[in-house]
């Protein structure tokens, strides 16, 4: 039964309507897959007047582009999105289907999981093949990061998983691939919501979301008030990056707790990640251990968030901070 | 209105390990606590009671080992009226998949929610899957990352849901599946009385036999995922060690040239 199902779907992500780069990342895993395993790589996008951005997945990565285009679409939903996706994969039948692990993501695929009773791995930072077995291999973090597991999905097909944001680098847009784009139709059943968007309410933080900051400047307890925080922002405005913060800044109300970054706030994973006056509990380390740099200023030497920096600053850091953001402005 | 708050004991402590046989964490001889992101849902029925008065009866739900009571009489204490305690050998080793099924029969064993909440996710297994497949088993409206429930009122509820980039204000039928975040609220400490009432509950416990769900797919057997190996990553780097305060200037030289050297300036 599981030969009936080939090949490897990934789930695009709009937003605004507009495909958001992190479909971007998901191709360049699905692509590794897809060329192991010998099969097409798909990538699935639902929205409204989205078709004419369908070439895009092409130019990154994609075969083939499965698309349906609806005005039901346009915002997404829960029920709309997974009984939508739930038609196509019993139509056409993937062996794999990944999504990002964003807030739809991590929605829509436990609710369509359910539905096709398979198993679903959440938040996966490395995926691979086991060639002999033609079988999935997901790696995830647990445990506030204290544990990685290989979880595998024998039995039930799609092999399904979200994979953590910027856990991969997209492939560099090649206008000379060539693909085919299919419009696909749903019923009006699954394209009907019983939920209806009522408004959106944007946050008023400085830069990108915090899950798609390139550069986050953090700051916890040792910031000593919360006013010293535009301090972090100005830096932050300076560097094109956002503001994160420890569990103990939020609690304080220092920042908001969209910044709070960790085990019980968000796990980011941007290029730069500068922590100021964060001791590194595990739990905060647990949201950003996997940034590619960090660089950390801290009074004590013995802090534990120096063992995950590659820069360890003893200092002050309101001495330190203003004295990097005046040498920035000069 | 009827509200089933789905909850799960954790280990409390930083040393969980993991069985290397099975893959599935050892839970004997670990000290447990209430998943902390449940308090959350917990305080946010508590306080739904308090607001929508007279008839609402809160029912808290936990699958797991029989100490998993604790749990359970922890949400009791903060003022939920009753308990249900789903636990059985055969539900041992269970994934997303199978938990969501065993709690989705627990909360049709307990006569169905106009309202089910969750915690956004465990600490331990940190999946956030287990809450939006239980409502989707259930046929529940499904919503999920809710940092405030604005009205819900007969037969329908506006939720506020925190995501990427700001929050979106969202209208949907009852019955539902809320899973909450933590900004939801602060939750409340319980009352020497709550702790008092919370001992004297009987807490009935359902196993296997109590449900309708084949044994082929309940616990391990029914888990379509397999842990098929477990690593303890050390995350160390050797980050090289600046004193500021020998010099200021050099401290802040040593952050720009991280900053050029990743084309950040
Ligand atoms: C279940 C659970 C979940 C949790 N989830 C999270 C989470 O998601 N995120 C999170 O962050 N925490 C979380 N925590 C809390 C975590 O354990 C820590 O309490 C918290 O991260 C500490 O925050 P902090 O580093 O800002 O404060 P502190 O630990 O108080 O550290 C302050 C640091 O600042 C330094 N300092 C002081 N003055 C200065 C100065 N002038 N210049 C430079 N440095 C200075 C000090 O040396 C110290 O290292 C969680 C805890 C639990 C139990
Ligand atoms: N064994 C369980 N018993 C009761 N509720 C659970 C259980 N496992 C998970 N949950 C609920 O589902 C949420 C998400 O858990 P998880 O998917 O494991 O991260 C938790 O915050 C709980 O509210």
């Amino acid at each position: 039964m599981n030969e009936e199902y080939r090949g490897v779907w990934t789930l695009s992500e709009v937003r605004e309507g507009r495909i958001h780069p992190v479909s971007y990342e998901l191709l360049a895993w699905g692509r590794d897959l897809a060329d192991t395993l010998g099969v097409p790589l798909s990538a699935v996008l639902l929205g409204s007047g989205v078709t004419e951005q369908a070439p895009e997945l092409i130019v990154h990565g994609a075969d083939q582009v499965y698309v349906v285009d609806d005005p039901n679409l346009a915002h997404f939903k829960a029920d709309s999105f997974s009984k939508t996706l739930a038609e196509l994969v019993n139509r056409h039948r993937p062996e794999i289907f990944i999504a990002s692990a964003t807030s739809s993501g991590r929605t829509v695929m436990p609710v369509l999981y359910a539905d096709l009773e398979t198993g679903l791995t959440a938040d996966c930072t490395e995926l691979g093949i086991d060639t002999k077995e033609r079988l999935l291999l997901q790696t995830r973090p647990a445990i506030g990061g204290n544990v990685m597991a290989d979880i595998k999905t024998p039995l039930r097909r799609p092999q399904m998983c979200t994979v953590r944001p910027r856990s991969k680098k997209p492939l560099p847009p090649d206008r000379s691939r060539t693909g085919r784009i299919i419009a696909e139709k749903a019923v009006p059943g699954s394209l009907s919501s019983v939920m209806k968007l009522l408004e959106f309410l944007p946050e008023k933080n400085v830069g990108a979301p915090l899950q798609d900051a390139e550069v986050i400047v953090a700051g916890g307890k040792g910031m000593k008030k919360g006013a010293n925080f535009a301090l972090l922002e100005e830096l932050a405005g300076l560097l094109g990056g956002s503001v994160g913060a420890s569990r103990t800044a939020v609690d304080l109300n220092w920042a908001p707790y969209s910044s709070q970054v960790g085990l019980s706030g968000k796990s980011v994973t941007p290029k730069l990640y500068i922590a100021c006056g964060i001791s590194g509990a595990v739990q905060h380390l647990a949201g950003m251990s996997a940034a590619d740099t960090v660089i950390a200023v801290n009074t004590d030497p013995e802090a534990p968030i120096f063992r995950v920096a590659d820069l360890a600053i003893v200092g002050d850091v309101l001495e330190v901070i203003p004295a990097l953001i005046g040498r920035l402005k000069s | 209105m009827r509200i089933g708050v789905l909850v799960k004991q954790v280990p409390a402590t930083e040393n969980v390990r993991i069985d290397e046989e099975t893959g599935t964490m050892v839970r004997e001889g670990v000290e447990a606590e209430l998943n902390p992101l449940d308090l959350h849902a917990v305080e946010e029925a508590v306080r739904l009671k308090d607001r929508l008065g007279e008839g609402t009866e809160i029912t808290v739900i936990s699958m797991g080992p029989p100490q998993a009571q604790k749990a359970v009489r922890a949400a009791i204490a903060m003022g939920c009226d009753r308990g249900l305690l789903l636990s059985d050998r055969r539900f041992a080793g269970s994934d997303t998949l199978a938990t969501a099924r065993t709690l989705a029969a627990g909360v049709q064993k307990a006569g169905g929610f106009d309202l089910l909440l969750s915690g956004e996710r465990a600490t331990d297994g940190e999946t956030g899957q287990v809450g939006p497949a239980v409502g989707q088993i259930l046929g529940l409206s499904v919503l999920t990352f809710v940092s405030a429930v604005e009205s819900a009122a007969k037969g329908s509820l506006v939720v506020r849901r925190a995501v990427e980039g700001g929050h979106e204000r969202v209208e949907a039928p009852l019955p539902a599946m809320l899973s909450v975040v933590k900004e939801i609220n602060t939750p409340r400490l319980c009352t020497l009385g709550g702790k008092i009432r919370a001992k004297k509950t009987e807490i009935p416990v359902l196993g296997a036999d109590d449900l309708p769900i084949p044994p082929e797919l309940l616990g391990l057997p029914g888990s379509p995922t397999k842990v098929v190996k477990v690593s303890y990553p050390q995350i160390t780097r050797s980050g090289k060690k600046v004193a500021a305060a020998d010099s200021l200037n050099g401290a802040v030289e040593e952050i720009l040239s991280v900053l050029r050297g990743r084309g950040i300036v």
